[in-house]
């Protein structure tokens, strides 16, 4: 998916020399072909988060779009008022890429794992969110986002991803994409843990329940139009992100479930709102934080039954 | 408008706009006015007409909480009536207490120390990569120095040789509840911006002499510089003189107003009309005895911690 952004911004870059990446030196190899071939439109701003942030608001205002990249927490919490205050109030052309959302740097520890900043982002005005599903989604949000004038949020997973969608006709933000259409249960996800998802859902059917699937590579603005007629259709929602349920993806679902009452149900999937305390790898913590396919499915079937 | 005169009736706004507001930052709203005074009058270059003008030179106050100063200079200049600057603080306003750029001539919003370099630093590094003529100023404070990103961006800005950049540190050596020394020492304050790579102007930052020669020194580099402007918090009105009380307190109605603006009329040049109270003030209210002015009001004056004494 990192792979898939930095081809794609290279593509973006090459016919809009306005176009600029910023790095909070991290990227060692991923990087390389972007500043080898646009050595002009790079550049590393050092360890400092902060001023990187401000730095890319400064630029943007004088006509940059500005990508600022790192990893992890360190793009988004470490600069939250930088963010809030220097990009979004000002409508700044700034695009903050996280790569690394959820466990992607497991073994790394709880320092390395972005499980709060969907919700953190979500909460600012002017910010659009975005968590890509596949390498497609990631593809065409790069795209947009890249067109879109003001602040956006960009979390990636890392690499090894799979291309789940064929192809998507029409990627617009805020729309969420139909993955499949069943009766029983709605299954909504965001980011890279689609893949425990298409999982989940095998599982499922082999049980014999059908299942609807959306994914929403963006957050915010959400498409609340595909939750309320999921709602009216299904008994049950089910929400899965690779982050904590409160306030994030989940969070968002509930509010709109919240408002608009229907006869679904609404189950969110996600980190119990606690930290991190395991060490191993993405597809293991996930497993051990009941985010992998089976205890998604396990999760859903108790709910049914 | 001679620099002179803008600084006079800078602090003259300021006065009446805390006074009718009941707004803080008086102290820090006199110590810069002499920066904002030559800034406005004899270095930026900006159209009124046209505030948006690509070939202006950028200007960002990073001290945002002393914001009465960049308004009282933009109304003076044309940007916007100086009627309006006495909707300061009002509800409906337009002019927030720190720097808002939802009014024409402000390039960037200000208020959270410790944002304004980086920001000015990325506008800098912009015109200099599309090869742009403008520079980029910014007015940090000193107490503002605390701030680890304001040394993200020295060292960015040096890195990248943005000799197009020129930051003022208004050095008025007090901080929000002390002097900075009994705060968190700044100390080698110029040598500090020195290791950083930068060119370094140390000047009396009241004195409009040494104010037009700092901006008008050429450095054979493309260093970014810094001008440590040395000057007096709550400079121009005795009692407000380096006490920290005046870092919140405004001048009341009676004899705090009366005498802030007896104070600035002492020294008004002949040819500046008031445009509050033209004849200064008539019958004054006089200092009663025994008001709470020429005292200790820092932290340090009542705070004795033990844990660092001998024994």
């Amino acid at each position: 998916m990192r792979d898939t952004f930095v081809k794609t911004l290279i593509s973006l870059a090459k016919e809009d020399e306005k176009i600029e990446l910023v790095t909070g030196d991290l990227g060692f190899g991923v990087l390389k072909p972007y500043f080898e071939q646009l050595p002009n439109q790079f550049t590393n701003a050092g360890i400092a988060e902060q001023n990187m942030t401000s730095l890319a608001a400064g630029m943007a205002l004088e006509g940059k779009t500005v990508f600022t990249y790192s990893i992890g927490n360190f793009p988004t919490l470490r600069c939250l008022e930088q963010i809030r205050n220097d990009c979004a109030y000002h409508n700044a052309n700034v695009k903050i890429v996280c790569v690394g959302g959820g466990f992607v740097y497991g073994s790394l520890g709880m320092s390395h794992h972005a499980t709060e900043d969907i919700a953190v982002m979500r909460a600012l005005p002017d910010v659009a969110v975005f968590a890509p599903g596949d390498l497609c989604e990631a593809e065409e949000i790069t795209k947009a986002i890249a067109n879109y004038e003001g602040t956006c949020y960009l979390r990636l997973g890392r690499g090894g991803e799979k291309r789940i969608h064929k192809e998507i006709k029409n990627f617009q933000i805020g729309k969420a994409i139909n993955v499949k259409n069943g009766k029983d249960v709605a299954i909504f996800s965001t980011g890279a843990i689609f893949e425990e998802v298409e999982i989940a859902c095998q599982i499922l059917e082999e049980k014999g329940i059908t299942t609807t699937v959306y994914t929403f590579p963006t957050v915010k603005p959400l498409d609340v139009k595909a939750i309320l007629e999921c709602a009216d259709s299904h008994d049950l929602i089910v929400t899965c992100e690779e982050h904590n349920v409160v306030g994030g993806f989940g969070g968002a679902v509930a509010e709109v479930m919240a408002e608009n009452p229907s006869k679904a149900r609404l189950m969110r999937i996600g980190m119990s709102d606690e930290y991190c305390v395991k060490v191993g790898n993405q597809k293991y913590l996930r497993n051990e934080y009941g985010m992998s396919g089976e205890k998604i499915a396990n999760k859903i079937l108790e709910k049914i039954k | 408008m001679k620099s002179e005169n803008l600084a006079w009736l800078i602090r003259r706004h300021g006065i009446e706009m805390t006074h009718l507001s009941g707004g803080s930052h008086i102290g820090a709203i006199l110590s810069v006015a002499d920066i904002m005074a030559v800034l406005y009058s004899e270095v930026l270059n900006f159209d009124c007409n046209n505030p948006k003008s690509d070939t202006r030179d950028r200007f960002i106050l990073s001290k945002g909480h002393a914001g009465a100063s960049v308004y009282a200079a933009l109304a003076e200049n044309g940007f916007f009536p100086v009627e309006e600057l006495k909707t300061h603080y009002q509800n409906g306003s337009r002019l927030s207490g720190h720097v808002s750029h939802h009014l024409p001539g402000v390039d960037f919003s200000t208020g959270s120390l410790g944002h304004g370099l980086s920001a000015a630093t990325g506008m800098a590094y912009a015109a200099k990569k599309d090869k742009k003529a403008h520079k980029v100023y910014v007015v940090l404070g000193d107490g503002e120095c605390d701030e680890g990103s304001v040394w993200e961006a020295a060292l960015f800005a040096n890195h990248n040789e943005l000799g197009n950049l020129v930051a003022v540190v208004d050095h008025n050596k007090m901080q929000s509840m002390d002097f900075c020394d009994k705060t968190m020492a700044l100390s080698n304050f110029a040598a500090k911006w020195s290791a950083f790579g930068w060119n370094v102007i140390d000047i009396n930052g009241n004195d409009h002499n040494e104010l037009k020669n700092a901006f008008n020194k050429k450095f054979e580099n493309s260093k970014p510089t810094v001008i440590i402007a040395n000057t007096i918090k709550g400079y121009g009105i005795s009692f407000m003189e380096n006490d920290i009380l005046w870092h919140y307190r405004f001048p009341h109605e009676g004899w705090e107003y009366d005498n802030a603006v007896l104070a600035l009329h002492k020294n008004k040049p002949a040819d500046v009309v008031d445009p509050y109270t033209p004849n200064g003030i008539e019958n004054p209210a006089e200092i009663p005895d025994g008001a709470d002015i020429y005292n200790d009001h820092t932290t340090s004056a009542t705070w004795h911690p033990t844990w660092n004494k001998e024994g």
